[in-house]
């Protein structure tokens, strides 16, 4: 076998193109660089001024940092503990916690269940039903939140009997609005991906199962959640992701109700309401973000994987 | 009041119970499945289907169909005002702002973050510092928008002429011998300046998905045309581009959606005011802050019908890219 010819020995087809080679190269490699400078200096400035004292960040920019460095705490420990008006984030990123884990265990658990029976239980109008859950992934939120909140709010009346009563739910349990409205709207993105993951599996392995008296139960519980777990990481993360850094569902299925509130609307309130207070904005920003670039970060193959399958949703 | 722990115990119990009683349902949904009186094929589907049924029937589509109806009628939902809600949409100069914003939105964001993502893609595809720098552009899409936002907001902070500027927009506006300005109250730049930072988020998710497009490129390919003696901005022109169109439509696709439905930037940014609305925004503040439920549900469906057709193309294309490969 001839071995393949390298980029290495292509390139040296004389010293002309060579040199526009070279000087094409750093072009590329300067609008490379001011990309990669654009794109991260500004999230730098603001994690830079978050460790400032509160006096400096009012008074001089982040960049005055590296002439007069002087590193503190305190603007976290005063947005996450202190006054509920600067914003008690602790309780917030809580919230932010038992709204996003139960959202994500749903769509998984729900969106598994119905994916397999698509995939390998044979029944009349399979394709019907499969298909048109894939066409909800088209409805915009917007077009579900006044009917989903009044459900809520009000029950179900059908000419003017009340079929279902309202939920008032009040103190923890307010939160069940907005697990169930984040598990509707990632249900159809849900069973997509794992209908996808799950038909691909053979089919012998079925008739096994089933030749030994398994029924579909057992095989879903013992054979097919452990073979899918690859997908369900992909799935869980971008579940998990999309409901912790949701601001329009839950602004509208916690009610504006400061004790469910999670970050990302705590936040956004804040920013509002006292838009000047760097010293907590840039802290709290930050506590917001801790948890997705973790994620990110330690997972960062599922999650491009993930966004390669087509997982965007909206 | 201090923060105490304690405080926060019920809301992690009740997580706890609401996970619990999740999966102690799914348990007794399976064995109810496996009992021999339910073992034929269509009970255990409508079993195993039931659940995400009966949620997406209650909460995606009786709403659609809900908001469809309401978006002809007045406020209280009573009474047929046949389209005046579209008419006001139309007619009103205030909601008129709002969808030519949208209209901004869509034709800026989508186009700028691909041609963004696509050649920061190709400028590091195979550099040395290739993951690094893929990671740095992408991590903005792994953040909220509130986020994002917040960012942005402290890059045009403003403070007045005489004192220290700690925005560094409006510091380097200083350093050129400019004045500080208020930016995002200046319209119609502020429009802009809140499509930048979409852009700054979806540029990543572009630059991603286009470089995994970039890298199934036949290596033969690339290499006989290096041989041929091809520049690097010929061999981008002729075998690059060529190779990743179809991507580079799907990608523009994926983000216009987005794009059309954007609210949390324009929440954060500015809370829609001084003309930078939306339709997703003014959607939420017609329905939810002011009551006006009739207006809210015909932003919505009119936001629905501009999705449709990118979905459609969207499907095809799909469906294309898949015979293709």
């Amino acid at each position: 076998m001839n071995p393949t010819p390298t980029i290495t020995d292509v390139r040296d087809a004389g010293p002309a193109s060579r040199v526009r080679r070279r000087l094409s190269g750093s072009a590329a490699s300067l609008a490379a660089l001011v990309i990669a400078v654009l794109w991260t200096v500004p999230t730098a400035g603001l994690f830079i001024s978050s460790f400032r004292p509160a006096d400096e960040i009012r008074t001089t920019g982040w960049w005055m940092f590296f002439a007069s460095p002087e590193v503190t705490l305190d603007n976290y420990r005063d947005v996450l503990f202190g006054s509920a008006s600067d914003g008690r984030l602790a309780s917030h990123f809580i919230n932010s916690f038992v709204i996003t884990l139960p959202a994500t265990v749903f769509v998984l658990g729900l969106a598994a269940l119905a994916a397999y029976a698509l995939a390998w239980i044979d029944f009349r109008g399979r394709d019907w039903v499969f298909l048109g859950i894939f066409a909800l992934q088209i409805v915009p939120l917007q077009m579900a939140l006044v009917p989903l909140l009044r459900f809520f709010s009000q029950g179900v009346t059908v000419g003017g009997a009340q079929i279902l009563p309202a939920w008032e739910l009040t103190g923890a349990m307010a939160f069940t609005n907005v697990w169930v409205a984040h598990t509707i709207f990632g249900l159809p993105l849900g069973v997509f991906l794992l209908h996808n993951f799950i038909s691909q599996l053979p089919r012998t392995l079925f008739e096994a199962a089933r030749v030994d008296g398994a029924g579909h139960g057992r095989i879903f519980l013992r054979i097919v959640l452990p073979l899918i777990t690859p997908a369900l990481v992909s799935l869980g993360i971008f579940q998990f992701l999309w409901t912790w850094n949701d601001l329009l569902v839950a602004l509208i299925f916690t009610g504006g109700d400061t004790a469910t509130a999670p970050l990302t609307v705590r936040l956004a309130e804040l920013a509002g309401t006292r838009g000047e207070a760097w010293h907590r904005l840039t802290a709290g920003a930050f506590v917001s973000m801790i948890v997705p670039l973790t994620v990110f970060f330690l997972l960062q193959r599922h999650f491009v994987r993930g966004l390669l399958a087509g997982s965007v949703k909206g | 009041m201090e923060f105490s722990f304690l405080d926060e115990l019920p809301k992690i119990v009740w997580m706890l119970i609401g996970i619990a009683a999740f999966l102690g349902v799914i348990g007794l949904l399976l064995v109810v499945i496996d009992m021999p009186r339910t073992r034929r094929d269509r009970w255990q589907a409508f079993l195993f289907l039931a659940p995400a049924l009966l949620l997406l029937v209650g909460g995606l589509i009786y709403p659609v169909l809900r908001t469809t109806y309401l978006s002809f009628h007045d406020r209280s939902g009573d009474a047929f005002v046949g389209l005046a809600n579209y008419l006001w949409m139309f007619q009103r100069p205030e909601i008129l702002l709002v969808l030519r914003n949208t209209l901004l939105w869509v034709l800026f964001a989508p186009v700028l973050s691909t041609a963004i993502g696509l050649v920061y893609a190709v400028l590091v595809d195979r550099s040395r510092f290739e993951s690094v720098a893929k990671s740095l552009v992408f991590m903005p899409m792994a953040i909220s928008f509130v986020g994002a936002s917040i960012i942005w907001r402290f890059v045009f902070a403003y403070r007045p002429a005489d004192q220290e500027q700690y925005g560094l927009f409006n510091q380097i506006v200083v350093w050129f011998g400019g004045e500080p300005r208020l930016w995002l109250l200046e319209q119609p730049l502020n429009t802009f300046l809140l499509i930048m930072v979409l852009i700054w988020v979806q540029a990543g998710f572009a630059m991603v998905v286009l470089s995994a497009a970039i890298k199934a490129i036949p290596a033969e390919i690339v290499e006989a045309a290096r041989i041929d003696g091809a520049g690097a901005f010929q061999l981008f022109r002729s075998i690059t581009l060529p190779s990743v169109w179809p991507t580079v439509l799907v990608v523009l696709i994926t983000i216009t959606v987005q794009t059309l439905k954007v609210f949390d930037i324009v929440r954060t940014m500015t809370g829609g005011n001084y003309g930078t609305s939306v339709i997703a925004n003014e959607m939420y503040s017609q329905a939810f802050s002011q009551g006006q439920t009739g207006q809210g549900s015909a932003l919505a469906v009119f936001l629905f019908v501009l999705v449709i057709p990118l979905v459609v193309l969207q499907i095809r294309r799909t469906r294309k890219a898949r015979e293709l490969s």
